[in-house]
């Protein structure tokens, strides 16, 4: 008899839909490496997502879970809410640098320092996305955008603000790393740390939440590949990668 | 169940646990702040949530998530806490979800006073957030009827999809009355098919306001247009006191001062004046038809708030001009005495 292995497909965890992401943004990957590790954890059925205002404020059309859809900068609210009231449903934020580290900084740390069981999966590309290439809380120092035209000034707007350490100066025990997804090897990396971030929540351990550096080819003016690269050369130096904190650290102090 | 002396705050909380609720997210201020404290100690003992958040704006918007998750739940605060808290209000209205928000108001604007006020009027009835929509508000004069008007709006918001609010001043929060809850068992809420509750075994459930597509948001907004039409229909609510016959003089208030207006009606009918009350209970849905007919039977209506005139332009607007509509407004935390009433009513007499 003839026999069919299928060794690799569509993510049950994602639709059919095409996206509505620009040609080279990495939003793509992300939500497939999300996709698979809901997939092989076996959460679809109990997850919630909670959508961001920003590029991926369409994201609920893309996963094949139940969604809500957020106010700016307010998805970990959200997420408390429902985790809060259904504590059995797995429940992630998907959150740019703009929504999560500026307009909804407050709900960022109150959820990570009440050890929310909750994933914020934060796709930083040092710009705001959707509406046209603005100044980020993450934008680099002299890193040009249509509200920095100069480039950042850091006496002006400071220095771009590093999410991961913070979090991880939290006494709370939880899950922060830093991941990037501008080469095949790193994004075999990004996906461990997701998944290992739904595990802990699957778990009922703990606050998780990965940084994916992410390109924006549009608001940069790059073509994809050399987005990529200057991730790699100008975004890496200023946002090592790596775990910055586990639950097994435990509580400091 | 016997009657039990309680101040108004806290027999609000007991209020929402015998309507069901188990879910309660909000932020201290004044002066409201004794719901919380009463619920950090009840809501543990019946296995219910209670979550001190961050701020109004985020208590708000766990709100949003919890009763997107489909669980009954609520929150309470005062005036500036409401202000942070429209921001959520909106988008629970767009995204058409079930919350109860207890307003005791305050003193404004910015961060006005403590003292009681009705100077939110405007906020609660006409939106207070963005966007076509409007809040379901009952306004309770005693703290029995801030308890059955608690247990009330958590069926009204159920029963359509939409936010209600129960709006009382700080005499209605800090005064202690004797109350008596319902026995028997709690109501149970409606299936909510609708949940964010984990798509096993069908299709994405999805919360949302965001419709993009024009003809999208039109039916959206429509939807909760037919709702308030609905509303206007079926949740009218108000009390006529003495108002039944030809009246000198229609008095109109709502909340702690139609029962001072009380006071003042009952020492002019002892004087054989013929003045009446209509006291609104749903301030949205406003009782205009009612309003308008009560006042086709004055010579003049006084409308008496504890702001400088907000719901008088719903009563001139119901009135149509049937009588003249007179206003007597107390602002900043000052209470009219029933005598100050008694003088404004023999003035416009």
């Amino acid at each position: 008899m003839a026999q069919t292995n299928i060794i690799f497909k569509k993510p049950e965890s994602l639709t059919d839909r095409i996206t509505h992401y620009c040609p080279g943004c990495t939003h793509g990957i992300i939500h497939r490496l999300v996709a698979e590790s809901l997939d092989e954890l076996d959460l679809r059925e109990r997850t919630v997502g909670i959508a961001p205002v920003g590029c991926a404020v369409l994201s609920y059309h893309y996963f094949n879970c139940d969604f809500q859809e957020a106010a700016h900068g307010r998805a970990p609210a959200l997420a408390t809410g429902q985790k809060r009231s259904r504590p059995e449903t797995i429940v992630f934020t998907y959150q740019g640098d703009g929504d999560l580290a500026s307009i909804g900084a407050a709900e960022m740390i109150h959820s990570a320092n009440r050890g929310e069981k909750i994933t914020i999966i934060f796709v930083n590309n040092a710009i705001y996305g959707m509406t046209g290439g603005q100044m980020a809380p993450t934008t680099l120092p002299k890193q040009v955008t249509s509200t920095c035209p100069a480039g950042r000034q850091v006496d002006q707007a400071g220095y771009p603000l590093r999410v991961a350490e913070l979090l991880a100066t939290l006494v709370t025990p939880s899950f922060i790393q830093r991941v990037s997804v501008h080469s095949p090897r790193h994004i075999i990396e990004a996906k461990a740390a997701i998944k290992r971030a739904f595990a802990y929540q699957a778990e009922g351990r703990c606050f998780s939440l990965v940084e994916v550096l992410s390109t924006c080819p549009t608001n940069w003016g790059l073509g994809p590949l050399e987005a990529l690269r200057w991730l790699e050369e100008n975004m890496i130096p200023y946002y090592p990668l790596g775990v910055k904190k586990t639950p097994e650290d435990g509580p400091e102090g | 169940m016997a009657k039990k002396l309680m101040k108004g705050n806290e027999a609000i909380g007991e209020a929402a646990i015998q309507a069901g609720c188990r879910h309660y997210f909000a932020y201290p201020i004044t002066p409201q702040t004794e719901v919380a404290e009463y619920l950090a100690r009840r809501m543990p003992e019946v296995g219910g949530v209670f979550l001190q958040a961050e701020s109004e704006v985020a208590a708000a918007n766990m709100l949003f998530g919890a009763s997107s998750s489909g669980v009954r739940v609520f929150t309470s605060s005062s005036s500036p806490g409401i202000s942070l808290m429209s921001e959520a209000t909106s988008y629970i209205a767009g995204a058409q979800l079930p919350v109860v928000l207890i307003n005791i108001v305050r003193g404004g604007p910015g961060l006005g006073g403590i003292l009681p006020a009705q100077s939110d009027y405007f906020q609660a009835t006409k939106g207070g957030g963005h966007g076509d929509y409007h809040l379901l508000v009952l306004a309770p004069s005693t703290v029995q009827e801030a308890v059955d008007h608690v247990i009330l709006a958590f069926e009204l918001a159920d029963k359509y999809r939409n936010p209600a609010m129960v709006i009382g001043d700080g005499m209605i929060g800090q005064m202690m009355e004797p109350v008596e809850f319902p026995s028997g068992p709690a109501p149970v809420p409606p299936p909510k098919p609708w949940a964010t509750t984990g798509a096993r075994g069908r299709g994405q459930n999805l919360i949302r306001s965001l419709f993009l597509n024009p003809d999208e948001l039109e039916r959206n907004n429509l939807e909760i247009k037919a709702k308030c039409d609905q509303m206007m229909r079926e949740e009218v609510r108000f009390e006529a006191y003495r108002a039944e016959d030809e009246l000198e003089v229609l008095v109109v208030a709502y909340g702690t001062m139609a029962r001072i207006a009380k006071t003042a009606i009952d020492a002019l009918r002892s004087e054989g004046r013929r003045v009446g009350l209509l006291r609104p209970i749903t301030l949205y849905p406003f009782p205009m038809t009612q309003l308008h007919e009560a006042a086709t039977r004055a010579r003049a209506v006084l409308v008496v708030e504890l702001s400088t005139g907000q719901m008088v332009e719903d009563v001139r607007w119901a009135v149509e001009g049937k009588a003249p509509v007179h206003f007597f407004g107390k602002t900043g935390g000052n209470i009219p005495t029933p005598e100050d009433i008694t003088q404004e009513i023999r003035k416009v007499m």
